[in-house]
């Protein structure tokens, strides 16, 4: 029995950097060879995921179904490639598995499934995280657990009805052990977030939430937020993670259509040299 | 016993417990039943979307209130947080509407629960014509569509006799399932023996083989009535209930149907889309062709009104039975 990231100790925050690095490279990697992926949306949500999986979840990756588990739910099924590279670089996948991505017959589809070992649920229909979250959270208080559930989805789910009733849900059942992790990074399939779902921090506070909100691309303040939310005080909390599509090339982050990106084989190599050069 | 004929010529306030003219009935087998067996069975939760009175789930409610949870008029949310329970070791039994299950929830059924077989019972109320609100609560349409749900398990039981054992059944059926709800005072037709079993459709009555009738639901228990009066006429009826419409009993009615001259399918239900298309299309894969009546509702929204009266304007009541028995058409 290994448990990671219990008890809880001081961040080592250059040491998580590292860690979102590579899982950057490791996305990077995947969607070169594939030719396309939802990338920017990979790169940006890096950074939480480090600070996640090697420094606030409660895991053991040789035991992906230990009851007492920390759950973590990416309601965003398209980033995948995310989820795959930390799945990855904490144990709970090969990297040799890694190139699969996308491909007929692999184990690592397009969008997230729960067949995955340490994908908790179905993630591409969206507005479906945040109430199954609440339901686990639910049943690890019957089960007197002191296991928590992380909830990852997008501003883009903050157009769907069913992500509110379920942000009212947790308010109601008082679920302080859930932790909302809303990625606002400014995009949906159609371009920029068209919907007037701003400002997002107000209303999930309005909506019962203890909310802080963070630049997410920044791991001091991803472990320093996420420190404020184990407090058990009947409230569920929230994180509002203000991301950077492409957070880390810079020839993404300045594309105009991020939400998914197909570039030749060539032009891979020439961003994954861009993301050792700018970061390495 | 309530005055037939006040009830009958009005709409039934939606949590109206009527007394059924004629009937032995029990009281709420549903939430009584959970109530039951969740005593010994500690991983069973159970919840409502603001319909906790009218789904019959309240005896459930008061005697486990720690493992009760009303999510509101929130029928999505229901179904994700009814699907997260049951994915961190619960059986979450839930309730509201059939209309709002399917109609509004659909994806959650299909994605959050049935795509990761999670232990989740919907007990979907009101089915068919049993409410009188009009085509916003009538759930014409619920087995047609739930059925085209991969890995959903669907069950419209007959009587109260039955649907206790479901309750208790659908426990152990791995995955998500769909069982239409019966509430309030529920007749009591079958015998105390009869046994349900998911996946079998029951002969209820042997007929000479002349005619038979395949259904479901409480439509059963009237197909049952039916034959009983028809054997003034000298005829001799049979009646196979299909209890569990997916899995489908393929060979359950392929031999009973090849045991009669001629059949009757009925349903409260759109006979388009639910049993009748489900009993045609193993009739014609079979190579059987038969002289074949559907009572069932046509392919339209329906009005308000009392039960009563809903049934006999859209002709799924026993004079339409009859009608099918005697005259072929």
């Amino acid at each position: 029995m290994n448990i990671r990231n219990h008890p809880p100790t001081e961040p080592d925050v250059e040491a998580l950097k590292s860690r979102a690095l590579n899982l950057r490279r490791k996305m990077m990697h995947m969607a070169s060879g594939k030719g396309e992926g939802y990338i920017a949306q990979g790169l940006g949500i890096a950074d939480c995921l480090a600070a996640i999986y090697f420094h606030e979840l409660r895991h053991d990756p040789a035991r992906p179904d230990w009851p007492d588990r920390d759950r973590f739910l990416l309601s965003t099924g398209h980033y995948s490639i995310a989820m795959y590279a930390v799945l990855a670089e904490a144990g709970y996948l090969s990297d040799d598995e890694l190139p699969t991505y996308g491909l007929n017959g692999s184990a690592l589809p397009m969008s997230t499934f729960d067949e995955t070992v340490g994908v908790e649920i179905v993630g591409g229909s969206l507005g479906h995280g945040l109430g199954q979250a609440v339901g686990m959270a639910l049943a690890l208080r019957l089960d007197k657990s002191n296991a928590r559930v992380f909830c990852e989805f997008s501003d883009g789910e903050l157009d769907e009805g069913s992500t509110w009733e379920a942000a009212m849900g947790a308010a109601t059942f008082k679920c302080d052990n859930l932790v909302a992790l809303i990625d606002c990074n400014g995009i949906q399939a159609d371009g920029p977030v068209t919907v007037a779902i701003e400002p997002v921090a107000d209303k999930m506070t309005a909506f019962g939430f203890e909310t802080y909100e963070i630049n997410g691309n920044d791991m001091g303040a991803l472990v320093d937020a996420l420190g404020r939310c184990r407090e058990k005080n009947g409230k569920p909390k929230a994180i509002v993670l203000r991301t950077t599509p492409g957070f880390g090339v810079p020839t993404i982050m300045a594309r105009d259509r991020a939400h998914f990106v197909r570039v030749g084989n060539d032009e891979w190599d020439s961003l994954i040299e861009e993301l050792e050069r700018e970061n390495g | 016993m309530a005055d037939s004929q006040t009830i009958g010529n009005r709409t039934r306030g939606m949590g109206e417990i009527v007394d059924v003219a004629g009937k032995v009935t029990e009281t709420a087998p549903f939430g009584n039943t959970l109530a039951e067996m969740a005593k010994t069975r500690p991983e069973i939760v159970g919840l409502t979307a603001d319909m906790g009175r009218y789904s019959d789930i309240l005896p459930f409610r008061d005697a486990h209130p720690d493992r009760f949870f009303n999510v509101g008029m929130a029928e999505q949310n229901l179904i994700m947080v009814a699907a997260g329970l049951a994915k961190s070791g619960k059986i979450a039994y839930c309730t509201t509407y059939s209309v709002f299950i399917t109609r509004r929830a659909y994806d959650f059924v299909a994605i959050a629960c049935a795509h990761s077989m999670a232990n989740v019972k919907i007990f979907a109320g009101m089915p068919g014509l049993v409410n009188g609100y009009g085509a916003t609560h009538q759930a014409t349409e619920d087995i047609n569509m739930m059925r085209g749900i991969a890995d959903l398990t669907i069950i419209d039981p007959c009587d109260a006799t039955e649907f206790k054992q479901v309750v208790r059944a659908v426990a152990d059926i791995p995955g998500t399932v769909y069982v239409r709800n019966l509430r309030g005072k529920v007749p009591v037709e079958l015998p105390e023996d009869y046994r349900f079993e998911v996946g079998k459709a029951k002969v209820l009555r042997e007929g000479d083989g002349e005619i038979g009738i395949i259904s479901t639901g409480y439509m059963s228990a009237r197909g049952l009535d039916a034959a009983k009066m028809a054997e003034s006429d000298g005829k001799n009826v049979g009646v196979l209930h299909v209890g569990t419409i997916k899995p489908f009993d393929t060979a359950g009615v392929i031999e009973f149907a090849k045991r009669h001259k001629r059949l009757i399918v009925a349903e409260n239900h759109k006979t388009t889309g639910g049993l009748a298309t489900l009993v045609i299309e193993a009739l014609y894969e079979a190579g059987i062709q038969k002289p074949l009546v559907k009572i069932g509702l046509a392919d339209s929204f329906f009005e308000c009104g009392s039960q009563e009266y809903l049934e006999s304007k859209y002709a799924v009541d026993i004079p339409r039975f009859m009608t099918a028995i005697r005259d072929g058409v």
